[in-house]
């Protein structure tokens, strides 16, 4: 379970975050929505210390993974993102082939057994739905994948060192509408193991996708309900007006 | 005049001017050939010179130049390359950066004549290296620092951040990212700095003068502490202060050649070695 309590960020002078408290249960999907600039990527953000590398960030409140708070003196970081594994917005496969893209994450972790690693990427390279498509390729270049490829296959990466969430920043918005649906369908089916966050700027892609949303704007987070509630009946009138279209 | 004719005018002096730039290269490369290529044998690249150097070859000074190359990179390499990925990699952009930034610069702007004097001041001297190879490609080695530091640099700022995000998303290190993704990635770029480098020692005649260079010594070095004749310095010996500086003309065009084709070959295997990795990377 992710909790996150009182949360204000801030960059610099600016006021990234106001006062967001919010929980996300195992196994569900959450799905983040909002004008560009709410906030919302930098909420997700928070989860695995990605913000940490930014200068000049501060951040005040309360972020817990079951129970634990991440943002602890004793926290390694390191381990922390091997358990909250991200995707990102534009597929980043490192310049390598598309086996060592899935087997990096095992390497830097230490694993050094041949058939391990082996059946490692291979099972996650099938729970990104990819295996079919590149089972006779692996040692090419993972630049000779297609885009919606390269993003399953940074999900697949992420999926291989077994983390226990997974984090979405807007992981179809550079893909196609078939590519997109792949991603998609993949997200129902990752939710029976995995506990995922996704932020996306796509209405229907949260509706279709997520179990909870929230409405981020200016950095608040205005509503945060069950999906098929928020979209049918939704309680404020910025998340109406947003809903249908009337701005963002 | 109108417009178009001012522009044929301005773009027709511009194109004399860039192609004078090949007439400069080209006529010294072809006076260098058309006087050298006489005195190169098989003969002058094997043996050691002769008769007051008027006559034999310049083996020794070939192998010298061939020493100082691999000992100045051998320290310039890993010194340059580790302090880049400081200053890109972990140091963030405070003061002392911005120090190291502005030395490196100046380090490259100070005359090699003045890298000469320190290296046997601090070398030699000091540290009791000798007239030797190992103070001659340490003087070389500073000589070359900022130039394989500023490369290594762009190299690792030419890398997307999105490859760093994505290890460091997986739980690696930054040492690992270093590792892993980003010395890899930046490999090729580098060797770009090797390439201006080695052309740069293996043509300095300054920094060698005191610290290692020897005027006649016809036989191999058998250690670092041993002296060598180096091309650059043969050639200025041949020019200015032989026992008879006629004769040793073509001796002197011969030696020229060798290190103009030397260096040219050094730099040839290196993009040639780029190319290789560019193509496995895909």
């Amino acid at each position: 379970m992710i909790e996150a309590k009182n949360i204000d960020f801030y960059y610099g002078d600016f006021h990234a975050l106001k006062n967001i408290s919010m929980k996300m249960e195992a196994h569900t999907v959450t799905a983040f929505i909002g004008p560009s600039g709410c906030g919302k990527s930098t909420f997700l953000r928070l989860f695995n210390r990605m913000n940490d590398l930014i200068d000049a960030t501060r951040l005040t409140g309360e972020c817990r993974i079951d129970g634990a708070d991440i943002y602890h003196k004793s926290v390694d970081v390191d381990e922390l993102r091997k358990k909250v594994g991200m995707v990102f917005q534009k597929p980043n496969p490192f310049p390598k082939s598309v086996f060592e893209n899935v087997a990096y994450g095992l390497r830097v972790g230490g694993m050094t057994d041949k058939n391990r690693i082996r059946q490692r990427v291979e099972a996650a390279l099938t729970g990104a739905a990819l295996w079919d498509e590149v089972k006779d390729k692996l040692k090419k270049s993972a630049f000779e994948l297609s885009g919606g490829q390269q993003q399953r296959l940074c999900i697949a990466r992420a999926l291989a060192i077994s983390p226990a969430i997974l984090l979405m920043d807007e992981p179809a918005s550079a893909l196609d509408p078939v590519s997109t649906s792949k991603i998609e369908d993949l997200i129902h089916v990752l939710k029976k193991e995995y506990t995922l966050v996704i932020v996306t700027h796509n209405m229907q892609q949260a509706a279709r996708v997520s179990d909870k949303t929230g409405f981020f704007m200016l950095g608040e987070l205005v509503e945060f309900s069950d999906t098929k509630k928020m979209f049918l009946n939704p309680e404020k009138e910025e998340t109406q007006n947003y809903l249908t279209g009337r701005f963002g | 005049m109108n417009k178009r004719t001012s522009q044929r005018i301005a773009f027709g002096i511009f194109r004399i001017l860039g192609i004078s730039v090949v007439g400069i290269l080209v006529g010294i490369l072809g006076f260098i050939v058309y006087h050298g290529v006489g005195a190169v044998s098989w003969e002058f690249l094997t043996t050691a010179p002769s008769d007051g150097m008027t006559a034999g070859g310049i083996f020794p000074a070939i192998v010298g130049t061939l020493c100082l190359v691999a000992g100045s990179l051998t320290i310039a390499v890993p010194l340059g390359v580790m302090s880049a990925i400081y200053t890109t990699e972990y140091a963030g952009n405070g003061r002392v950066i911005r120090l190291i930034r502005i030395m490196t610069n100046n380090l490259s702007g100070i005359p090699s004549i003045i890298f000469g004097l320190f290296g046997m001041a601090l070398f030699v001297n000091r540290l009791g290296f000798g007239d030797s190879i190992l103070a001659g490609s340490c003087t070389l080695g500073l000589l070359v620092l900022p130039v394989v530091i500023r490369t290594t640099e762009e190299a690792l700022k030419a890398i997307p951040d999105a490859f760093r995000t994505g290890s460091l998303a997986l739980g690696a290190t930054r040492l690992q990212t270093v590792g892993r993704i980003l010395l890899p990635a930046a490999f090729p770029n580098i060797i770009t700095g090797l390439i201006l480098s080695v052309g740069r020692v293996a043509g300095e005649t300054a920094p060698i003068l005191f610290t290692v260079a020897a005027y006649f010594l016809p036989r191999l070095p058998e250690s670092v502490f041993d002296q060598v004749m180096a091309l650059p310095y043969h050639l200025y010996v041949i020019v200015t202060s032989g026992t008879d500086l006629e004769a040793a003309r073509p001796v002197a065009y011969g030696t020229a050649l060798v290190l103009i084709v030397l260096v040219l070959f050094m730099n040839l295997l290196a993009s040639f070695f780029r190319k290789i990795l560019d193509a496995k990377k895909g």
